[in-house]
């Protein structure tokens, strides 16, 4: 083979990636350089954004109690969000796994329909079960007099832990479904004719290997909860703030678009050291059952 | 005497029978073969004797009592699946441990018998090993002695040599039967390979679409099959057809032009079933032409032209002349190298 044309089949594969280098150049690096940019500039009520280079965002959240606070809130949140659809989600899609031909797919079709449905749809049904007096529930429950002040529900964590399960689902339940289908289907015989009964042959056998399925959806969880914007928005509205609400008022509402880029830019980092710092982890602790 | 007792054993999915009227009786320290093409229903016998699937009908008795009645968990089988379905979070020593540990057995005991049956199987030193990064013969071993440790009364194994390559599973099945000649424990194997069952059973069940078609010794399945199934199904063989005519005196069975004084019972068409390598040449006999002539190593392989249809002879390579392609011969054999069954003209 010649130099030349050893030199152009050097440079084919980038020739060939470059639209799609270009398009994640574009509409990805270039606006998330910028958004990091624009945490280092000031602004005021009447001079607006000043592209300067400075820290007072940074020192803002660094220093006043009510970002930490809001952080701390949208992880405690994501966290609750994750675990809550783990124990659900897990023990679903072993189920799921169990049930025979027919039962299995439309039982599937119920888990993954949701995800055909807008999430505000998806949220609002919750604010229209639970919506303080006039939730349907709550109006219920209050008429047969099983309660007698609606449960609290809008503007609360609670609630949108909730939703935001409702919401994550399916991704917990595809997540360990795949992990699922990689286990040998005669494998709990094996463990049975080895004198194991149903509780050990789930904790020992299924669980451990289920796992990495369990943890990878828990990050997907978790990051799409962390920071996700429509359910916090609908259920804690203005109250009860999260990372991405906040970082929406502070861009659209307060117009302090520095600051809401500072917000923004804290957790994206934030979700990007702890998605990849648990996926090496995982994938070290699990080395054994992901090869 | 009857140690496991399969007594008229059926099972059916749905409307589809899949064992039938299946009926065996394994001794104490046997090794038998369950031998069939794919389908004919061997994995399911199997896994009614190993209790993951019940019987329709029947009866399973291990030493007179009902193992169906008894829980699998329970049942003290051990069991080597064809994708030995071992535990891949767990070590190779874990794997083995597992049964001990649901029984158990105290943590010294227990060491030193994974040690043990590691060591029977040739993996001593692969203890901490996960199974994943095992080839797939030390895999085998694996499955092998968790399913050894914990002193089965019956060993099951489905198709446990399949996924190897041929020459490592020739030394597998050597290993295989000394082991079980060692512990002496009773087996049942699975395969579809002819040759695996001969070279380790003491006796074949032959199957074909649930039924049983034969059971008997290796060398009896192989000599006297006792339907064209099982002679097709262990090696090659010719099926001449053949009539007894019962008119002269004495009898005499005549495939062409070839005869013999006629065995007792039968008469008229019959098939007469002959393996190529008893088949000689000679000086009278089955009229044939030699169509081609293999030269096999250590035996000629011949395809011939005969009166009967097509027919194969395996001559040994005894440095004695033979035959060259094209030349006319004839086929001769020994009355008792046959075997003969009613044939039912179409
Ligand atoms: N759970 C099942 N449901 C329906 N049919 C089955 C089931 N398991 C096996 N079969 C059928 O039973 C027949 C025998 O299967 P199997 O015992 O696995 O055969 P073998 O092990 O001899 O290859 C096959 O035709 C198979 O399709
Ligand atoms: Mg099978």
């Amino acid at each position: 083979m010649s130099a030349v044309a050893e030199e152009r089949d050097a440079r084919a594969p980038w020739a060939l990636t470059a639209p799609a280098l270009m398009l994640f150049v574009g509409v990805l690096l270039i606006p998330l350089a910028m958004t990091v940019m624009l945490s280092f500039h000031d602004w005021g009520q009447y001079k607006g954004i000043e592209p300067v280079f400075i820290l007072k965002n940074w020192q803002e959240i660094a220093t006043d109690p009510y970002y930490a606070e809001m952080f701390w809130r949208t992880f405690r949140i994501a966290i609750l969000t994750t675990l809550l659809t783990a124990v659900l989600g897990a023990p679903e899609a072993y189920i799921l796994n169990r049930m025979s031909g027919r039962w299995k797919s439309f039982f599937l079709l119920v888990i993954l329909g949701p995800l055909l449905i807008s999430v505000v749809a998806r949220t609002l049904g919750w604010a229209l079960l639970f919506g303080g007096n006039n939730g349907l529930v709550n109006k219920l429950l209050m008429s047969l007099g099983a309660i007698r002040s609606p449960i609290p529900f809008m503007f609360t964590e609670t609630g949108m832990v909730v939703a935001l399960a409702h919401v994550m689902m399916p991704f917990m339940v595809l997540s360990v479904w795949a992990a699922l289908q990689r286990l040998d289907p005669q494998i709990e015989n094996a463990a049975m004719s080895l004198g194991a009964g149903p509780v050990t042959i789930i904790r020992r056998i299924i669980m451990p290997q289920i796992m990495p399925g369990v943890l990878s959806g828990a990050i997907i969880v978790f990051s799409l909860s962390a920071s996700a914007f429509a359910t916090p928005a609908i259920i804690g509205g203005r109250r009860l703030k999260v990372a991405a609400t906040l970082a929406y008022d502070e861009f659209l509402n307060t117009l302090n678009w520095p600051l809401g880029a500072a917000v923004a830019t804290l957790l994206l980092v934030a979700l990007v050291l702890i998605v990849v710092g648990s996926n090496a982890l995982i994938e070290r602790r699990y080395a054994e059952v992901f090869r | 005497m009857a140690f496991l007792e399969l007594d008229r054993v059926a099972k059916q999915f749905g409307a589809q029978t899949v064992v039938d009227d299946f009926s065996l009786v394994v001794g104490k320290g046997e090794f038998i073969s369950f031998l069939g093409p794919s389908g004919c229903g061997k994995t399911t016998t199997l896994q009614m004797i190993a209790g993951f699937l019940d019987p329709t009908r029947g009866a399973i008795r291990l030493e007179d009592k009902d193992l169906t009645a008894i829980h699998p968990a329970k049942r003290g089988l051990g069991i080597v699946f064809q994708s030995y379905a071992l535990f891949p979070h767990m070590t190779a020593a874990e794997n083995v441990a597992f049964g001990l540990e649901m029984r158990s057995v105290p943590r010294n005991e227990r060491a030193e018998r994974v040690r043990a049956a590691l060591a029977m199987v040739g993996l001593a030193g692969y203890e901490d090993r996960h199974p994943r990064r095992m080839s797939g013969g030390q895999q085998q071993r694996v499955a092998l002695a968790r399913a050894l440790v914990i002193k089965p009364s019956v060993l099951l194994l489905d198709e446990p040599l399949s996924n190897l390559d041929a020459k490592l599973r020739e030394e597998m099945q050597i290993e295989l039967r000394q082991i079980q000649r060692t512990i002496g424990t009773t087996t049942i194997l699975v395969t579809h390979d002819q040759n695996e069952a001969m070279s380790l059973s003491d006796r074949i069940v032959v199957m074909s679409q649930g039924k049983i078609e034969q059971i008997g010794t290796p060398q009896e399945t192989y000599e006297k099959p006792a339907s064209a199934f099982v002679s097709q199904f262990l090696g090659k063989t010719n099926d001449f057809a053949g009539t007894i005519d019962r008119t002269a005196t004495p009898a005499r069975l005549v495939a062409g032009s070839w005869s013999a004084p006629a065995p007792a019972g039968l008469s008229g068409a019959v098939t007469v079933s002959i393996r190529p390598e008893r088949i000689g040449f000679g000086d009278a006999g089955l009229g044939a032409k030699v169509v081609t002539r293999i030269f096999q190593g250590n035996h000629w392989l011949f395809q011939c032209d005969g009166e009967c249809g097509p027919a194969i002879v395996i001559r040994q390579n005894d440095g004695q002349p033979q035959p060259t392609e094209g030349e006319a011969v004839h086929l001769t054999w020994r009355p008792e190298d046959m075997s003969v069954r009613a044939r039912t003209v179409a």
